[in-house]
């Protein structure tokens, strides 16, 4: 396994001193009266133009150790012991004051969410202006001339347009690159990426990462990337740093790391990211010839309009989608953010009425039905949410989501219902116990299970799951794909699967339907798409998928 | 800086299936739920309890006046008039002999009912026509907020004493008049906090797995959008007591000899110069209610998750 050659070599200035050395950090958190601590004496080194990755699941402290270097701990958060040292200086005794001075100069961060890390109230080009201002570089002309300069470095069209605009006005992926802008804009020696790219399409996300890269191979700059990403750390890192728990598992070069992982942690999250995991599912075969001749669902030529504001104008989501998808098999739709897959999806459940064209349904035409042949036709058909925190009641109790779909349906004595929930519970692999609490005290895959059960208790013969596993973490995420499988060969379902992760179709789904604006741009098997992409759009989204770069040369 | 805008968000992201391991990063709230009430008491809940007592102290002045003291509320010893608070009459007594104490004791009954009688008439009133504004989409929903829209434009004090010459003076009147004046903001919020809910996901999944319109409204859509319009009543039923003494201290509520806490400040107001105890201690008890029910407010919409 040999490294991009630009990844190898970091420019050779200063290599001894790193840019940052943590060592054997602890960090605590506070509840009501005592500090717990998160991050268990972490220590790893960042040296001049490296690119560190930090990797781990949620809550495996990854974000908690990023916070503590740039000072950043939320309040009840405490740095116990341990030492972080900026060029050699130990910078974890700073008062915020001193810490103020290296902040976007030294240091500086990424932010995750581009849409919220932006003041909607003010221009772009005041927002990149400020770090300038406050760190008094030039007077009001300098500092315009090197914001419109740092946001045509950054790769924005029309820089001096952008400067003028507000982020409201931005895509997502422009909105990161202001943030990157800022960051850059002091030509910091270490830049903390703190999942810079998690919230943007896998082709936007390609940029992003090639123009950090860029960046800091043109500044020298060493990053320190935080990412539950595998596929991301393995394309982007020299080095990695596997988190868990709040102890790091294993170190070391990324290329001798993912080559032959020596703790079992780091094997396990290898095997679950579905980006590095070279072969398909073997379980997939089976469930293809499984798959009858029937079709459980038929769209044809499929049309969805809305209309903007109170105006005549509309705004074609879906423009004459086809698909069929046998019984008992996988059906992806896989596109970016606005390419209407999630508007197709939810014309197959009936929850909109498509403008024109047929939806059929186990035979049934769905854009015929209405009221209660429409709630009859609920039982054969439901839809899983992406976000497993939004879907459920909050003030329910398990038992009472899962029982909720038989109370709609006919007359079931209380004790069958009991049973019925018992026994779908244990078919998503939940433990009884669950049954009394409320979501808020389940994590994000057991509420996942919670919905698919909310969902199988009506014995449907399809379910729909829109980016059903794209909130969670990889190991879940796994865990939660096997069971979507058990579950197919068991009862026989038929999956629509909506997706922006390609890597999971490829897993998963027997057929898929590549979406873009609207149109289909490209369907047939998974093998047909993903070897020979019919489209230029279905070939960048494949390259795109993160990991594809190490496996290239695996 | 907006660089830095992301520390408070990112602790509160969701966490995977690691969840036992790391309980002490995330899930502060979730941990300070589990812990006991008396831990939740200690520290900065001080204040939410001395407001709870002194609610409390009120309730038990209205049900049992005479626990308190001896004197009556309504009947004055002769040649004991304007006396300055003493051993006998701890806050002194009025211009016809009255116990001052007595009747703030026996006024509480009379402004705490006028209150609730109050609340109870906009909360219901209010979350109704917001519940229905909110999810029938349409005319009737437009109507019904405008109609709201115009009880928001004329002034509360005007409305309600427009009601009160409408209904005839009294008490329980006032309190009818002044409930009528928070229908609009009940129906507000409540209407916000209903199409809140029916746009998230699990009204949408209740729907989608064969639910009614009526069975959602009662099991998701109600109780969800609820716990804010709660702590808007608590809020109100201070400015219930503020307002029903308003229009008890402008001779429109409970006619004399009643021990209304606004009459009160009313009747005290003439010997301000003499008595200045007759309107100073009841508009003190007045305000010390009002901001008690105000901090239990606050405390209900922290609990919101």
């Amino acid at each position: 396994m040999t490294l991009a050659p630009d990844l190898a070599a970091p420019p050779a200035r200063a290599l001894d001193t790193p840019v940052l050395e943590i060592d054997n950090l602890v960090l605590a958190y506070k509840d009501d009266e005592a500090f717990h601590p998160v991050v268990h004496g972490v220590s790893f080194q960042v040296r001049p133009g490296e690119v560190v990755a930090l990797v781990g699941e949620s809550g495996s402290g990854k974000t908690t150790t990023a916070q503590a270097v740039i000072g950043l701990l939320a309040e009840n958060g405490r740095l116990e012991s341990g030492a972080i040292r900026l060029n050699g200086t130990d910078i974890s005794t700073w008062s915020r004051r001193q810490l103020d001075a290296i902040r976007g100069s030294k240091i500086s961060l990424i932010p995750q969410d581009p849409t919220s890390s932006l003041n909607p109230v003010k221009t772009i080009g005041d927002q990149v202006g400020e770090i300038l201002k406050i760190h008094g570089r030039g007077d009001k002309k300098a500092i315009e001339a090197r914001v419109i300069e740092l946001l045509a470095r950054v790769g924005l069209s029309r820089p001096e347009l952008r400067a003028r605009q507000y982020p409201h006005e931005l895509s997502g992926g422009m909105r990161q690159r202001v943030l990157i802008a800022i960051a850059i804009a002091l030509e910091p020696a270490l830049i903390i990426a703190d999942e810079p790219t998690s919230a943007l399409d896998v082709t936007v996300q390609k940029r992003i990462l090639d123009l950090i890269d860029d960046l800091r191979r043109e500044f020298g700059t060493a990053v320190l990337l935080v990412t539950h990403d595998l596929g991301v750390a393995a394309d982007r890192s020299n080095h990695l740093v596997v988190l868990q728990g709040g102890r790091i598992q294993e170190q070391g070069p990324t290329a001798q790391v993912l080559a032959a992982p020596r703790s079992p942690y780091t094997r396990k999250l290898l095997t679950d990211a579905p980006s590095l995991t070279k072969a398909q599912r073997p379980s997939k075969g089976k469930s293809t010839s499984a798959a009858s001749d029937e079709y459980s669902i038929v769209v044809e030529d499929l049309v969805q309009d809305f209309s903007l504001g109170s105006g005549r104008e509309k705004f074609r989501a879906v423009d004459g989608v086809s698909f069929k998808v046998r019984k008992g098999s996988t059906h992806a739709i896989v596109g970016e953010s606005g390419s209407g897959k999630t508007t197709t999806a939810r014309s197959v459940v009936a929850f909109q009425k498509p403008t024109s064209g047929r939806i059929l349904v186990d035979g049934i035409d769905v854009t015929t039905l209405h009221g209660e042949s429409l709630r009859q036709f609920r039982k054969k058909i439901q839809l899983v949410y992406q976000n497993p925190f939004g879907s459920l009641d909050p003030l329910q109790s398990v038992f009472q989501i899962i029982e909720e779909p038989l109370l709609n349906f006919g007359q079931i004595a209380r004790k069958d219902r009991a049973r019925k929930v018992h026994d779908i519970l244990g078919r998503v692999g939940l433990p009884q116990s669950v049954l009394t609490r409320k979501p808020r005290a389940l994590s994000g895959g057991q509420r996942q299970r919670v919905a698919i059960a909310r969902a199988l208790v009506l014995d449907p013969q399809v379910l729909v799951l829109d980016e059903a596993v794209s909130a969670l973490d990889v190991t879940v995420q796994a865990q939660i794909l096997n069971l979507l499988d058990e579950l197919q060969q068991v009862l026989g379902l038929t999956y629509l699967f909506i997706s922006h992760d390609l890597a999971v179709v490829r897993q998963i789904s027997d057929t898929v339907s590549v979406l873009r604006n609207g149109r289909l741009v490209d369907s047939g098997t998974v093998e047909d798409v993903f070897l020979r992409p019919g489209s230029e759009y279905t070939r960048e989204l494949i390259e795109a998928i993160p990991g594809t770069k190490t496996l290239s040369h695996a | 800086m907006t660089t830095f805008d992301t520390t408070e968000r990112t602790l509160l992201q969701p966490e995977g299936g690691f969840l036992g391991k790391v309980s002490a990063a995330l899930p502060f709230r979730r941990q300070a739920e589990a812990k006991s009430w008396s831990h939740r008491l200690k520290g900065a809940q001080i204040g939410l309890v001395l407001a709870w007592f002194m609610i409390a102290i009120a309730i038990l002045w209205a049900v049992f006046p005479e626990l308190f003291t001896s004197h009556s509320g309504t009947v004055g010893v002769a040649g004991t008039q304007l006396r300055a608070p003493s051993a006998a009459h701890w806050l002194g007594t009025d211009a016809l002999g009255r116990d001052v104490f007595a009747r703030i004791i026996y006024g509480a009954v009379n402004s705490l009912s006028g209150a609730f009688v109050s609340v109870t008439v906009g909360l219901l009133f209010g979350t109704a026509l917001g519940l229905i504004a909110g999810s029938v989409r349409g005319m009737i929903g437009d109507v019904i907020m405008r109609i709201v829209d115009v009880l928001l434009s004329i002034p509360n004090l005007l409305l309600s004493l427009t009601i009160i010459i409408l209904l005839g003076f009294g008490t329980i009147n006032a309190a009818i008049a002044v409930g009528i004046t928070s229908v609009a903001s009940f129906a507000r919020l409540a209407r916000s906090e209903v199409v809140r809910v029916r746009n998230s996901d699990y009204v949408e999944a209740a729907f989608g797995s064969g639910g009614t319109f009526g069975r959602v409204l009662l099991r998701h859509i109600l109780p969800n959008s609820l716990t804010s319009v709660i702590a808007l009543a608590a809020l109100q039923f201070g400015s219930a007591i503020l307002a029903i003494s308003t229009l008890g201290f402008l001779g429109y509520g409970a006619p004399p000899p009643t021990p209304e806490w606004g009459l009160l400040i009313a009747e005290g107001r003439n010997y301000i110069a003499r008595a200045w105890w007759l309107t100073a201690v009841p508009g003190f008890v007045v305000i010390l209610v009002v901001l008690s029910a105000n901090r239990i407010s606050q405390s209900f919409g922290k609990v919101r998750t």
